[in-house]
């Protein structure tokens, strides 16, 4: 894409002024409206009670304070699970979820991508169309599901299912047919290592966008699970389930909860920040061919 | 059809019966079966065979109490014909799928658009701005503290100082706000999965393309869009169209999170809560499922629809 760039263009591209600037107030005014909430919940953070409570409400803050993050920190500590385990909670259930998918989704994903096998395109068809179902709707007949193997209200029944999303199958597969050449893993082959070796050694080093990626989709979905109706008992469930329930904690609230929400969001935007053009990368080949 | 027979007639060539052609390439792959048994059997397990259950347990009357019996569509002709609320439900859900999900796979594709010959430092910041509520978590509560039912909301308090209002709304308590609002927000946090693959298409075409286009008298940027872009990203246009539908129907937390459950006069009540009020509440699962299969049906119908319409492009 550098190369690309750095080509001077010598023939001049249809551009018109005012579509330009037709242009660049349509994407201010919606840049507006995505920006404005986010950044109002982080100036709401901020605000001392006094200004919490002004009429009408500000979209700054006078006197930044960090009170609202010590509240927060003050009612987590006052509950009847201590905080520390709802963040291992979900700490745990996202490392686990994402290593598991990364491995079994990659190598699933580079066997249908770069093995001819009878059956591989048929299982790769039925994960594509299964990206069609919002997994809410199959949700009661999971549960039916998990509670027949005994893993309802185990940390197994957030992490199992996590091993094995449609997603993060789909987005490898793309990326690996499009960016490992068959050259290189046959000469592989003949040296005489074995598929594994050639998918572990050779592959998966040529992938690093698509397994960040993958990293990263099943990280967010982890992270941001709130209750589940998989998890009864409270000392299982998670941080944001924890976090929302301070936020439903009323008016009195308002800045530890505003407080809570910019915590529980830096992590995926950090992550995001970090791995952008990697992921970025790894969307080019997700197209759907057919 | 024809490529099947085609397909046929090479391995006959080999003196062997398609089976026993299958049977050997499997033995001679059995490696690749090995690599994808892990995966395949978590997503059989959990995505596959949940639909399946779904629907045939849509035609019993089970309740997780009694052992089930076939009604056969006794639950489907409840479902249309005396079931109220999902009439309502289906309206909504029907509304909701055509506003958001078009609204947002065009505003995806237009910011991608825009974005596009930015520098690649300020895009990055752009592409962050506008996929931020996406990834956020429960961000969209922030919604709740702008449209409060009390004045240090944000909507009501400058609405009551222009002297609009002199009451404060209960927006999220009141049958006319909820919808709209819900919809709003709804595409507020629908800047996914089919916004980044938009980026990654559009920077992915040759730039020669657009000056062979130019030469060819392109006369003005929406033709170029039309000829030009849109053709060479049909692959990515399909996937965020499957990506766009599938959260539009799904979409149900939020609107729980914003106006509670069951939303006021069922006036954001969608299929996915009713399937929720029936699997969850009422453990009717006979019946919840018959919601869900309903649901399949209508999204494999929506993809092909857009199937459909996707092809014309550039055309």
């Amino acid at each position: 894409m550098a190369k690309l760039r750095t080509r001077k263009h010598k023939v001049v591209l249809a551009r018109s002024r005012g579509g330009d600037a037709g242009i660049t107030v349509i994407l201010v005014i919606l840049g507006i409206f995505m920006f404005l909430p986010m950044y109002y919940v982080i100036i709401q953070s901020l605000k001392p009670l006094d200004e919490l409570w002004m009429f009408p409400p500000r979209f700054y803050v006078s006197n930044p304070t960090f009170k609202n993050f010590k509240d927060l920190f003050t009612l987590m500590s006052g509950g009847l699970v201590p905080f520390s385990r709802y963040i291992f909670n979900t700490v745990f259930t996202s490392v686990a979820g994402t290593v598991g998918n990364l491995f079994f989704s990659s190598m699933a994903a580079y066997a249908m991508a770069k093995i001819a096998f009878p059956g591989g395109k048929t299982m790769f068809k039925l994960v594509r169309t299964s990206l069609m179902f919002h997994k809410t709707v199959t949700a009661v007949t999971c549960f039916l599901l998990m509670s027949t193997l005994k893993i309802i209200d185990t940390y197994w029944a957030i992490i199992i299912p996590a091993w094995g999303t449609t997603l993060g199958l789909y987005l490898m597969k793309q990326f690996m047919e499009t960016n490992v050449t068959d050259a290189v893993l046959e000469s592989s082959r003949l040296d005489g290592a074995s598929e594994l070796k050639t998918f572990w050694v050779i592959a998966m080093p040529m992938v690093k966008p698509g397994w960040l990626t993958l990293i990263v989709y099943s990280f967010q979905d982890l992270w941001n699970q709130g209750a589940s109706m998989y998890i009864h008992s409270e000392q299982l469930k998670s941080l944001n389930y924890a976090i929302q329930q301070i936020t439903a904690g009323g008016i009195k609230r308002a800045g530890a909860s505003a407080a809570s929400i910019v915590v529980m969001m830096m992590v995926p935007i950090l992550v995001f920040v970090i791995t952008q053009s990697n992921i970025i990368e790894t969307m080019g080949s997700s197209g759907m061919k057919d | 059809m024809s490529q099947k027979t085609a397909e046929k007639k090479a391995v006959s060539r080999k003196d062997m019966s398609k089976a026993q052609w299958t049977w050997k390439e499997m033995k001679r792959n059995k490696v690749a079966y090995l690599m994808v048994l892990p995966y395949m059997l978590v997503f059989t397990a959990f995505t596959v065979l949940p639909v399946v259950l779904s629907i045939v347990i849509s035609f019993t009357d089970f309740n997780m109490l009694e052992l089930p019996n076939i009604v056969w569509l006794d639950n489907y002709i409840r479902l249309f014909l005396d079931d109220d609320i999902f009439l309502i439900a289906a309206k909504n859900t029907f509304i909701f799928a055509a506003i958001v999900g078009p609204a947002s796979y065009i505003m995806s594709l237009m910011v991608a658009w825009f974005i596009n010959e930015l520098s690649p430092k300020i895009r990055a910041i752009v592409t962050l701005i506008f996929y931020a509520p996406s990834i956020s978590g429960s961000v969209y509560l922030v919604w709740g503290t702008l449209f409060s039912a009390d004045s240090y909301g944000w909507a009501n308090a400058w609405l009551m100082k222009l002297g609009i209002i002199t009451k404060e709304i209960a927006f999220f308590e009141d049958a006319d706000w909820v919808m709209p609002l819900c919809i709003v927000v709804a595409i507020w946090t629908s800047l996914g999965t089919s916004f980044l693959s938009f980026i990654a298409g559009l920077q992915g075409i040759d730039k020669a393309q657009f000056e062979a286009g130019a030469v060819d008298g392109i006369r003005n940027r929406w033709q170029e869009l039309w000829y030009i872009t849109l053709p060479n990203m049909k692959p990515q246009l399909m996937f965020g169209a499957v990506m766009s539908i599938t959260n539009s129907f799904g979409f149900g937390a939020v609107v729980t999170a914003l106006c509670g459950f069951p939303s006021v006069d069922y006036a954001a009540h969608t299929i996915v809560h009713h399937l929720d009020d029936y699997g969850n509440q009422r453990f009717e699962i006979g019946y919840s499922s018959t919601i869900a299969v309903v649901l399949f049906a209508v999204m494999i119908g929506c993809n092909a629809l857009v199937k459909k319409v996707l092809s014309k492009v550039g055309s």
